[in-house]
């Protein structure tokens, strides 16, 4: 074979089987940089920023896994994705199977692969990552990839659920934990019913993480899904309030889960805090998300525009509330975090992101008294600076204010995004389920079970604010238990 | 989506909707309230609860058109559907026998405080209702308050009906005549319950006001519907809606309702605009209270 046909021979090769390449030619290939709209031009609108990977793309992208016998990735996912797996589905260009292998522990594709903190996760002990390139696979962008594939090309197989057993679930909330139980559940046979107080079901994932970021059709869609495979859905239904959890054992369900999330904001406490024109995150992205303020011509919701925007705090949600700021037509964006960059717990993406597209950060800085104009507006806010101390119970170093250093800083816009703490409803009108001293409800690390028999909880409303995957494992360990129950302790 | 199974014009500008909510009706108590929506685009509206039937499953709110979406609820025809309405929401109204329970409602508050007039009356009060409003032909729900209250006041501000004065003039009147008061419900027009509550607390006659700062989610999640209670923050749609008038901070309540004073109007100027809505000729003619005196 002369050179010309080798190298033909071994595209061919490339393009046919499974990872074939030599592991040396695999640790060449570089990254690949997922296609973006402009930061000049993506910050004046909420379409999704980065556009997701070719087939061309993601084919080179997956042939950059090694496929290593130790799979330090799988370990590195909450759920244990069987992502070497998935990636050598990709090089047989059967994308549905991708998906769905990932689906067998992740019923959320789709959403994990834009929000997931991959670079923590598993992108961080990837073996190809230890190389020269110092980069590992872009695990998140393959698994976005096989998921937008499995959906635009409607290739989504409904699962055929087990023949039906007569017992029925009732789940509280619809965020990423609640539809998880859901789609397990009904998969075994069981009757499902999802209760959720808003109109539409999704949680933080179509309130709380704006439309440039996560698209709500993706989170309609999941839901849809789980329609079709026989789940109801019953909208702007509190329960609490609608019904209790005694009330939903009362019309016949054998079994609750809770995933009511960590919806209470917390406020600072400071001066001025009711002004007109400070919001907490929640109230602006809900308002911009759910209510979708920012299309203003279509949707009848009000939101306040602000010029100078300050948002407080150094989250996910700081970076999607001042990202929103600028797309709602801030001239100045800026983050107001109380310790340094490092601090910081918003995923490294989200941070590049705000800072491409002109967001301004006052690190070491805190805000300690709101100011307003005549008529209850804020207009400025009196900041002071911080320097880090000596490390506090979390293990990082506590800021402590600088004497003096105080400063105005005019903003017409604040948004508090300080956290949230539990929701009392639930805890409040159900005797004998048992919460911790923040509000959280305690459950079982390994079967979700609370204190009350039949009734089992998981996501932020038992860790407090954490991630998408965590909230959809605490999902699936708790489908798993509930089914265990409903088999052997419900007799029907 | 939830049925509305009639919609009719009681006033001016004042509407009564039955819809129907089973299951919400069920639940309900008095001095809770609702969150609708009437179309998908919509925005989330809060609604108190001025009657429920049981029997149908059927739950009354009385509104005011004030604005876009109060203006857009009146073309809603009786058989058809809101987007949705979920409830019920808030903590009831604290009912207890005082020996005479005094209820006062100021324009559109005189809807809600008919329920708890009926409670009140039910735990064994006394009861004394105080309906009010500028003038006579706004006013309504009389029969209603007359076939529940022990004393019905009715007073209109320009003297057309009733009792020529405020609700407050009245209240002040059965205090000096040595009335005892046990409690006191006052659901109005903010600027009537703080004069109210600022009467009370002189005659030192416990005092609850039922509060309505805008809301989204009425569930605690966002906490736009924040108001200061004796220098605390409350969120008025879980920690209320009724607080202790003595303590209540009127005038941050009043600016916060203003916060989207030009958005709203705009909506409201390009609704009114628009032909293919059919409203009520009154609707049609809507100005804003500030609008009338130029
Ligand atoms: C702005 C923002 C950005 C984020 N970004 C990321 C990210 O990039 N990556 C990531 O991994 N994580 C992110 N997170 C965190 C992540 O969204 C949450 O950890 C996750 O959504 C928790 O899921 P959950 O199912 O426990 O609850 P939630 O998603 O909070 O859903 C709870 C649902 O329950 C409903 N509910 C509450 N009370 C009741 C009741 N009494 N009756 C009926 N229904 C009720 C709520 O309305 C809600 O729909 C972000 C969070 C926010 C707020
Ligand atoms: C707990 C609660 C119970 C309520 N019960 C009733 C009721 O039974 N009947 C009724 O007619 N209204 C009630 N309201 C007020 C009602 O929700 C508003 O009038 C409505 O949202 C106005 O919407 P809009 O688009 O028509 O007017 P907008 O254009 O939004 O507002 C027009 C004007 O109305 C004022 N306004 C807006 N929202 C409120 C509000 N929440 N409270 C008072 N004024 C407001 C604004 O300050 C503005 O001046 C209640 C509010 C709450 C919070
Ligand atoms: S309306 Fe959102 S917290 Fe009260």
């Amino acid at each position: 074979m002369n050179n010309e046909n080798k190298a033909v021979a071994k595209k061919k090769k490339k393009l046919e089987g499974p990872n074939k390449l030599p592991i040396k030619e695999r640790m060449k290939i570089p990254r690949q940089v997922m296609p973006a709209q402009d930061p000049n031009v993506r910050k004046k609108n909420f379409e999704e920023v980065p556009f997701g990977l070719s087939e061309e793309m993601a084919f080179i992208e997956a042939e950059r896994c090694l496929d290593c016998p130790t799979q330090p990735c799988v370990k590195g996912c909450p759920v244990e994705v069987d992502i070497p797996g998935f990636i050598k589905l990709i090089l047989e260009k059967d994308y549905a199977a991708a998906a769905r292998k990932i689906k067998e522990t992740n019923a959320l594709p789709a959403v994990c692969g834009r929000v997931c903190p991959q670079e923590e996760q598993c992108e961080i002990v990837c073996i190809t990552g230890k190389g020269k390139s110092g980069k590992p696979v872009a695990i998140g962008y393959l698994e976005r990839f096989v998921a937008d594939y499995e959906r635009e090309h409607n290739l989504v197989q409904l699962p055929k659920n087990a023949p039906p057993t007569g017992r029925k679930v009732a789940i509280v909330g619809s965020g990423p934990a609640g539809l998880t139980v859901a789609g397990d559940l009904i998969k075994l046979g069981h009757e499902v019913t999802i209760f959720e107080a808003l109109h539409r079901p999704g949680g933080v994932l179509v309130y709380g993480i704006p439309e440039f970021r996560l698209p709500k059709s993706i989170v309609q869609a999941e839901c849809d899904v789980l329609a079709d495979m026989g789940v109801q859905f019953r909208n702007s239904t509190v329960i609490g309030k609608t019904d209790t959890i005694d009330e939903l054992f009362e019309m016949g369900y054998d079994a609750i889960f809770i995933g009511t999330g960590a919806g209470l904001p917390n406020f600072m406490g400071i001066e001025g805090e009711n002004l007109i024109g400070i919001y907490s995150a929640n109230e602006y992205l809900t308002r911009s998300n759910l209510m979708r303020a920012f299309d203003e011509d279509e949707y009848d919701t009000p939101i306040i525009r602000g010029k100078n925007v300050a948002v407080l705090g150094g989250g996910n949600t700081a970076m999607d509330a001042v990202r929103t700021a600028l797309r709602l037509g801030a001239e100045n964006a800026y983050i107001v975090y109380r310790r340094s960059e490092k601090e910081m717990p918003a995923r490294i993406e989200e941070i590049h992101h705000a800072e491409e597209e002109g967001v301004q950060f006052h690190l070491l800085t805190t805000p300690i008294k709101f100011i307003g104009d005549e008529q209850n507006r804020v207009k400025a806010m009196e900041c002071v600076k911080m320097e880090l101390g000596e490390p506090d119970a979390s293990g990082r170093r506590r800021p402590v204010p600088i004497e003096g250093s105080n400063y105005i800083m005019e903003v017409d816009l604040v948004v508090v995004a300080i956290g949230n703490s539990s929701n009392p409803l639930i805890p409040q009108t159900t005797p004998g389920l048992e919460c911790n001293r923040w509000g959280n409800i305690v459950a079982d690390p390994e079967t979700m079970q609370t204190s009350r028999k039949g009734v089992y909880a998981g996501g932020d409303i038992v860790t407090g604010g954490a991630t998408v995957i965590l909230a959809a494992g605490a999902g699936k360990k708790a489908a798993r238990a509930i089914h265990k129950y409903l088999m052997e302790e419900v007799k029907k | 989506m939830p049925k509305v199974v009639d919609n009719q014009q009681i006033g001016p500008l004042i509407w009564k909707m039955q819809v129907e909510v089973p299951r919400l009706v069920e639940k309900a108590k008095a001095g809770q309230f609702v969150i609708l929506r009437v179309n998908d685009h919509g925005e989330r509206v809060p609604m108190s609860i001025a009657g429920l039937n049981r029997e149908k499953g059927l739950l009354t709110i009385v509104y005011q058109v004030v604005g876009k979406t109060s203006a857009l609820m009146t073309t809603v025809e009786a058989g058809g559907e809101i987007a949705d309405c979920v409830g019920p929401l808030g903590v009831a109204s604290h009912v207890d026998n005082w020996g005479i329970a005094c209820l006062i409602g100021g324009g559109i508050g005189i809807a809600p405080i008919y329920p708890i007039a009926q409670a009140y009356k039910e735990a064994g009060n006394k009861v004394i209702t105080i309906i009010g409003a500028r003038s006579k032909d706004i006013l309504f729900y009389e029969e209603e308050h007359k076939a529940v209250a022990d004393e019905l006041y009715v007073c209109t501000d320009d003297g057309s009906y009733g009792h020529h004065g405020f609700v407050s003039d009245k209240l002040k009147e059965l205090l000096d005549d040595g009335v005892k008061i046990g409690n006191i419900m006052a659901i109005g027009p903010v600027p009537m319950m703080k004069v109210v509550a600022n009467l009370t607390k002189e005659y030192n006659v416990p005092t609850w006001v039922s509060l309505n700062p805008l809301m989204i989610d009425g569930t605690g999640m966002c906490g736009g519907c924040r108001v200061a209670v004796g220098g605390e923050t409350k969120f008025a749609c879980v920690d209320g809606p009724d607080f202790d008038g003595h303590k209540v901070d009127f005038d941050l309540l009043t600016a916060r309702l203003g916060a989207y004073r030009d958005q709203e109007r705009k909506a409201m100027k390009r609704f009114l605009e628009d032909p293919h809505c059919r409203l009520a000729e009154s609707v049609r003619q809507f100005k804003y209270p500030d609008e009338v005196n130029k």
